[in-house]
């Protein structure tokens, strides 16, 4: 059978399994959008398309299938290198295709032509340039075949135009050959059994849980691993929801803006059972303080995160789920030969940490609206399987320390890149996924602004996200560190609570816009948007913009001297 | 940095031979921070792959990183990653010396003592052409530096394990037309 470059690009993402991606077409991909047409494959129709590209990551945080985003080329494959590259920081599973110049054109500066492979070589996992029509099924194979496994991360496929146009004969390959590329998953039976050992013997051990599990989907396994254990179990802000919160093991988020149990259990462990984390700068602070009487127990599907920060004891290769599954039997029979260290002091000694510093803050009645009493008024009222997307700053920090996860696939948020404006596209690329899900975007007002064009998309094609702006009128994080590090300077962080006058911003695009100042109508308002299933909902909260988030480690500290609050404006530590 | 001292670490690297894998590797060096001393790439015996003889020194970057992050590299099917110590390696350089009048007969003894080629003879210069481990080539330059150095080329290092003194078992590669 005959078919065009297009035509076989189309076929190839259905055989695939697509159904549904994220785009916005032009010159150069004019021809793959054609059999789009006949195609079972929904695509939505973005506004910008960063947003296609954010959409298709809040896609794949949902549902943990590819996310797919179609773009023409040039300044629409410049406009998705953020997605790619914060993908590829979170090891996001997206798949985006651009069109380009045709081949024969190509270096000769011709219109909107830009060397997409060469700008996103370094967001990628791997990128594609398709040179003969013949190759593209075999491509497409590759392409999702790479970016679903192993350390899951963004691919690009740029596509010419006359290759778009280009006849082949079609096919589609049985198998992948990829000969570079053979991920390891097992995990080394050998290691396993030395990391049981370490585990049988640790006093004051602590699970240090990464985004690793939720790509291995391997919350179930984590968890098996943690009763049969009895180890505390921290949960890393791109593992949120790896292990319920409401469990009593759980310890909750580490790091800059961790609570003080989850930060000073790791300082104080002798073991860290690092499960799909990369000991991030946002977890360790200074390095060289971090945990400094940790054994480290190291699992990871991408053998080059062993030793990059820190140097483990027990280095495993391997997928999470495998790993902990082999670990769990491993450590069983390691118990059944009488190794079981008393745990009982160490869980002491964290119940009492638990008890003299939990995260807080204080909403007065008539005070001013504090966005925590939000985001806790939120949770109390959705559902308990409501996903949760949000923003980068403040609110984000907040959302995940005040938020109950307790499932897995519930929180989605921009880790590594930090992406401003991730959480409207992404928002909407989660509800697609899961249509029968509450999905509520927690934004600031200065990432809402960034992105919130999306939200005609949304009410265009009738994804019904809602969205709660925590509007405290700055860049609230910028202001935080502006305030206790540059002697409450504020440099161009000053945003305007009216402007843009969010409600009628909201009722433009075709949602429906609410605005909440007083404590007592934030519960009632959010019940009325939670019964809108329509068109999306906008809240604007007028929050209190002093707040600040605590606790806090400042930026190369060490973790030791950690800030607990405004009033305790002073080290922590032990 | 110590190149040829202790440091320096050479990575023999196949790679699938298409349009765009040097790119990546160099990509990657620069991305992550690291030196690439020297590089040379050329065919090998199976016209699919490539291979990339690169030196770096372990200081800028370190090695097991570096073997690591290359390993991720989809087009990087293997790397070998051969010590200093463990490896022969050559280097070719060809350089262009200012030899007028009396001279010439200095640089031609010069040359003949490092089995140096003369490639070349002008009015007032020699080209020389000198292969060797790279430290041979430094000592000729340096040698060759008070004549007054024209134009200077070096290949990059190419480097092979050194091979075992007891017997063991050798593995060929197929060539075309063996």
């Amino acid at each position: 059978m005959q078919l065009t470059g297009a035509q076989a690009l189309i076929r190839s993402l259905e055989m695939e399994g697509v159904e549904v991606m994220f785009g916005l077409p032009g010159g150069a991909i004019l021809p793959v959008y054609d059999p789009l047409i006949e195609s079972s494959i929904r695509h939505i129709l973005v506004r910008h398309e960063q947003g296609a590209g954010h959409m298709a990551e809040g896609y794949a945080h949902a549902t943990g299938r590819p996310g797919v985003a179609m773009v023409t080329s040039g300044p629409a494959a410049t406009n998705i290198v953020t997605p790619l590259c914060d993908a590829y920081m979170d090891s996001v599973p997206i798949v985006v295709i651009t069109g380009q110049v045709p081949y024969a054109v190509i270096g000769s500066d011709a219109f909107q032509e830009c060397d997409t492979l060469g700008i996103t070589m370094p967001v990628t996992k791997h990128n594609w340039l398709v040179t003969d029509a013949a190759d593209i099924p075999r491509i497409v194979r590759e392409a999702f075949h790479v970016a679903t496994t192993g350390r899951p991360g963004p691919v690009l496929i740029d596509v010419p135009k006359d290759i778009s146009n280009a006849t082949m004969d079609w096919y589609w390959p049985e198998h992948v050959d990829l000969p570079g590329y053979k991920p390891n998953l097992k995990g080394h039976p050998k290691m396993i059994k030395e990391a049981a050992r370490l585990v049988a013997a640790a006093r004051r051990p602590v699970i240090y849980a990464g985004g690793g599990i939720l790509k291995a989907r391997a919350a179930e396994a984590l968890r098996e691993f943690a009763e049969t254990t009895g180890i505390p179990v921290v949960t890393t802000l791109m593992a949120r929801g790896a292990f319920p919160d409401r469990h009593p093991q759980a310890l909750g988020m580490p790091g800059m803006h961790g609570n003080y149990t989850a930060v000073t259990a790791m300082q104080r462990a002798d073991l860290l059972i690092t499960l799909g984390a990369r000991f991030d700068d946002r977890v360790t602070g200074k390095v060289s303080a971090f945990a400094p009487e940790a054994k480290v127990i190291h699992a990871d599907v991408d053998p080059a995160e062993l030793g990059k920060v820190r140097r483990p004891d027990v280095p495993i290769v391997g997928d999470c789920r495998n790993v902990i599954e082999g670990l769990t039997k491993a450590v069983r029979s390691e118990y059944a030969r009488g190794e079981r260290p008393d745990l009982g002091p160490w869980w002491e000694q964290i119940r009492r940490w638990q008890a003299e510093h939990p995260v807080r803050y204080e909403q007065h009645e008539e005070g001013p609206l504090k966005p925590q009493f939000c985001i806790e008024m939120l949770r109390d009222h959705t559902p308990e399987d409501t996903i949760v997307v949000s923003g980068v700053g403040q609110h984000q920090m907040w959302a995940s320390q005040l938020w109950r996860f307790d499932h897995p696939y519930t929180w989605v948020n921009s880790g590594g890149l930090a992406t401003m404006g991730f959480a409207v596209p992404a928002a909407i690329g989660a509800k697609v996924g899961k249509p029968e899900r509450m999905v509520w975007a927690i934004d600031g007002d200065g990432c809402f602004q960034m992105t919130a064009q999306e939200l005609v998309t949304a009410t265009a094609e009738r994804i019904p996200v809602k969205v709660a702006i925590l509007n405290n009128a700055y860049l609230g994080m910028v202001r935080q560190w502006q305030e206790l590090f540059y002697e409450e300077r504020y440099s161009e962080v000053y945003l305007s609570p009216d402007l843009p006058d969010y409600v009628r911003w909201a009722e433009a695009m075709g949602c429906v816009g609410f605005r909440v100042e007083h404590a007592e109508d934030v519960v009632p308002t959010i019940e009325k948007a939670n019964e809108i299933d329509d068109r999306p909902v906008v809240i604007d909260f007028r929050v209190d913009y002093r707040e600040k988030v605590y606790p806090m480690v400042p930026a190369g500290a060490s973790n030791d001297d950690i800030i607990l609050g405004p009033e305790t404006d002073r080290p922590g530590g032990r | 940095m110590n190149v040829n001292g202790v440091q320096h670490h050479i990575l023999s690297v196949l790679v699938e031979n298409r349009f765009g894998v040097l790119s990546r590797v160099a990509g990657l060096f620069s991305r992550r921070g690291y030196n690439i001393y020297s590089l040379a790439v050329s065919p090998t015996e199976d016209e699919r792959y490539s291979r990339m003889t690169i030196v770096v020194d372990g200081e800028s970057a370190p090695i097991e990183q570096v073997t690591k992050q290359l390993n991720k590299l989809i087009p990087v099917i293997k790397i070998n990653e051969l010590p200093a110590a463990d490896a022969v390696e050559r280097e070719l350089m060809l350089v262009t010396v200012r030899a007028d009048g009396a001279f010439r007969s200095q640089v031609t003894e010069l040359a003949s003592i490092f089995e140096a080629k003369i490639l070349d003879v002008g009015y007032e210069a020699m080209t020389l052409m000198v292969a060797g481990a790279p430290d041979k080539l430094d000592a000729m330059t340096e040698l060759l530096a008070p004549f007054g150095i024209v134009e200077l080329q070096r290949t990059g290092r190419i480097a092979l394990p050194k091979l075992s003194r007891e017997p063991s078992k050798l593995k060929l590669v197929r060539t075309k037309g063996a």
